[in-house]
């Protein structure tokens, strides 16, 4: 049988609107994958960590404060770090138009904004996962 | 006709329509009947159930006058970047006929750290304002008469340190505490189960939410100790009735753990305020706002035994749903803002936030937060909504669903009792799973199209980019750190080390009230981290388990 998807669903920084990240969470589990969900107020350390115990093959990211610009690129970093190079990282959340191409060039591959349906966000796994 | 007679109509009534409706599925299986009628309300007693404004159980409202009095307070949620930008945007809500003002503080503060803590990279100026001191707090309030304007700070676990800066400020301006006027949130069981920002575990927490009761109801008395929330709780995703439910179990957590500490109910309860949430669905909303207060009335009355009338009202603000705004054609979300103004209102709200169109993209801009505002002033000046006290009272639809509320609410309310109170709950997980699986199945409703979201799963267009957004510049940081760097060369040290050794002693004794001696070491210009990390020290922090 093939192995499931993992996916780790974070909340970095120290947004505590996580309404978002656990429908996503629960649909995805839905879906088929399996899902870890950190809790509130991780550090980028903190889910590069968690990314690597447990192995995932998908980090979906959600953040409402806007600071997005600062702790999704540094998230990224610390896993290219560890050597999780295949690793998919998306995220989500309250994030202007102009801040996408930035973190797409920071290697965030896709960012989903309110008003995406989950299954929009799972097609999008199952197409990209590595 | 009597009541025999209209059963028989109503009955011929529905077989009819039933056939009929059947050629609009998608219209039919609607969570309210589509009609109601006097025998819905069969057992209605109008002293008892409803009664006049201003009086018990004032379903019909608190004051005796409603809006043929005062309009209710116009109070824009604003802050962001510095104290000195803030300040500047309070000025204009002030100069642009705001009428009250209410603090947003960034979430380094919120959560008790300062500004150049690594924690708070990348968030300080973001939601909010960033205060790491009275130094911060003195330009908040720059040129504001505290002893004219009322103001709401939403802060929850640190409201202790926050209300001793809003006091040390006003004394600098030669204002005493007794001429305050203000509300702070304060409500820290909702923060556990929906909005994030603890920082304490729960008993520690009561205390110093019950200190705070006392110190004001001595020193502070026209402050509004703690704004009991279910806004947020709405915004996780729960149901209008789960919304009051939840937050009343709340209530009576707070009103026990008071009386537990020795305070006489009559002493504090006057000074509690709630906080609700005003969604799309407009009547059921009324309905939430009716209900609500009578539950409350009963509560304080029966259970708790309070004496003063004051004690038994539920006084409300109310901000419109910032979940329901889109991000898809945002100028729709001006109608719907208008929708959910008609529904406090109708409702009776004391006081009202109004969101403002951008805010599912950003942070308001000027331009947006003033229409947010003139909505506001439209449904007060021109709607007529505002003319009548109570208006929609005696509608069949309107009092069956407030009794249904009610009761739902009641409900949820024995079992969180069953459970041993709002705490217990919270620490099993039982209301986060609550509000979870609510949010789920409206996720699933709007994905399956059996709810529709204009703009969103239905009449969308293409797009383009919205342009104009505010930004908040990323020096702010910066620019705190460098505050802080001065502050920490410029202030008595010697003082602030002593104020902080007492604020340690003082936290490890129940028997003390903190809230003086957070007052004191405000007064030396200890940060709120500094502050907050010493009652960490003692303290603890809490530990979330995460559940799906």
């Amino acid at each position: 049988m093939e192995k499931r998807v993992r996916v780790l669903v974070a909340k970095p920084g120290l947004d505590g609107h996580d309404r978002g990240a656990k429908v996503v969470a629960r649909a995805l589990r839905d879906a088929g994958f399996e899902v870890i969900y950190t809790g509130l107020r991780q550090t980028p350390e903190q889910i590069a960590e968690a990314a690597l115990q447990e192995d995932v093959n998908v980090i979906a990211l959600s953040l409402l404060s806007g600071a997005h610009n600062h702790l999704f690129p540094r998230i990224v970093e610390l896993i290219r770090e560890k050597g999780m190079t295949d690793v998919l990282i998306i995220g989500g959340g309250v994030i202007p138009d102009a801040d996408i191409p930035v973190l797409k060039a920071a290697g965030i591959s896709e960012v989903f904004t309110p008003g995406t349906s989950t299954t929009t966000i799972i097609d999008y796994i199952k197409e990209n996962v590595k | 006709m009597d009541n025999e007679s209209l059963k028989l109509k109503v009955a011929e009534y529905t077989a009819k329509v039933e056939k009929a409706s059947a050629k609009f599925p998608e219209r039919k299986n609607l969570e309210y009947n589509r009609l109601y009628t006097p025998l819905d309300l069969e057992g209605q007693d109008y002293e008892k159930d409803l009664g006049l404004p201003g009086s018990y159980p004032f379903t019909r409202g608190v004051q005796p006058t409603m809006y043929r009095g005062r309009f209710w307070t116009m109070r824009m949620y604003a802050g962001f970047s510095t104290a000195e930008e803030s300040n500047k945007r309070y000025r204009y809500l002030l100069e642009s006929g705001g009428t009250g003002l209410s603090c947003a503080f960034d979430l380094p503060t919120q959560i008790g750290y300062d500004s150049d803590d690594i924690i708070s990279e990348g968030e300080v100026g973001k939601v909010g304002v960033a205060i790491d001191s009275l130094a911060d707090m003195e330009i908040l309030f720059d040129q504001i008469d505290l002893a004219k304007v009322s103001t709401s700070m939403t802060i929850n676990a640190p409201a202790s340190v926050l209300l001793a800066m809003y006091i040390a400020v006003a004394e600098k301006n030669g204002i005493g505490p007794e001429k305050l006027n203000g509300t702070i949130q304060n409500d820290i069981l909702k923060e556990y189960a929906a909005r994030g920002t603890y920082i304490f575990p729960p008993k520690p927490s009561m205390r110093l939410i019950t200190n705070i009761f006392e110190y004001c109801s001595k020193n502070v008395p026209n402050w509004n100790t703690i704004s009991i929330s279910g806004y947020h709780i709405r915004e996780a995703g729960s149901t209008a009735a789960q919304e009051i439910a939840f937050t009343i179990a709340d209530g009576i957590a707070y009103c026990e753990a008071a009386i537990k500490a020795g305070l006489d109910v009559d002493a504090f309860a006057g000074r509690l305020s709630f906080f609700w949430n005003a969604h799309n669905n407009v009547l059921e909303e009324v309905a939430k706002f009716r209900a609500s207060r009578r539950v409350w009335a009963k509560i304080m009355k029966e259970r708790f035994g309070a004496k003063n009338p004051k004690s038994w009202m539920l006084r409300v603000h109310t901000q419109t749903a910032g979940s329901m705004l889109t991000a898809q054609q945002p100028d729709n979300n001006v109608v719907r803002v208008a929708l959910q103004t008609a529904a406090a209102v109708m409702g009776g709200t004391q006081s009202l936030h109004t969101n403002s169109k951008d805010e599912a993209l950003a942070l308001p801009t000027e331009a947006s937060v003033r229409v947010a505002l003139r909505t506001q002033q439209i449904v007060a000046y021109e709607s007529g909504l505002a003319d009548v006290v109570d208006p929609l009272a005696g509608s069949y639809y309107v009092e069956a669903m407030t009794n249904q509320i009610e009761a739902e609410a009641l409900k949820y309310i024995q079992k969180i009792d069953d459970i041993g109170g709002a705490v217990v709950a919270i620490e099993e997980g039982y209301i986060q799973r609550e509000i979870q699986d609510s949010a789920y199945k409206w996720q699933k409703e709007v994905e399956n199209n059996d709810r529709v979201i204009v703009g969103v799963n239905k009449f969308q267009i293409e797009e383009k980019p919205v342009e104009g957004l505010l930004r908040v510049d990323a020096s702010v940081g910066e620019l705190q750190k460098k505050k802080l760097a001065d502050l920490r060369a410029k202030r008595d040290n010697a003082a602030v080390t002593a104020a902080l050794a007492k604020l340690e002693a003082a936290c490890g004794d129940d028997s003390v009230n903190l809230m003086p001696i957070i007052l004191e070491a405000v007064k030396t210009y200890a940060t709120l981290g500094e502050i907050c990390g010493v009652m960490r020290k003692v303290f603890g922090e809490y530990q979330a388990h995460a559940t799906l």
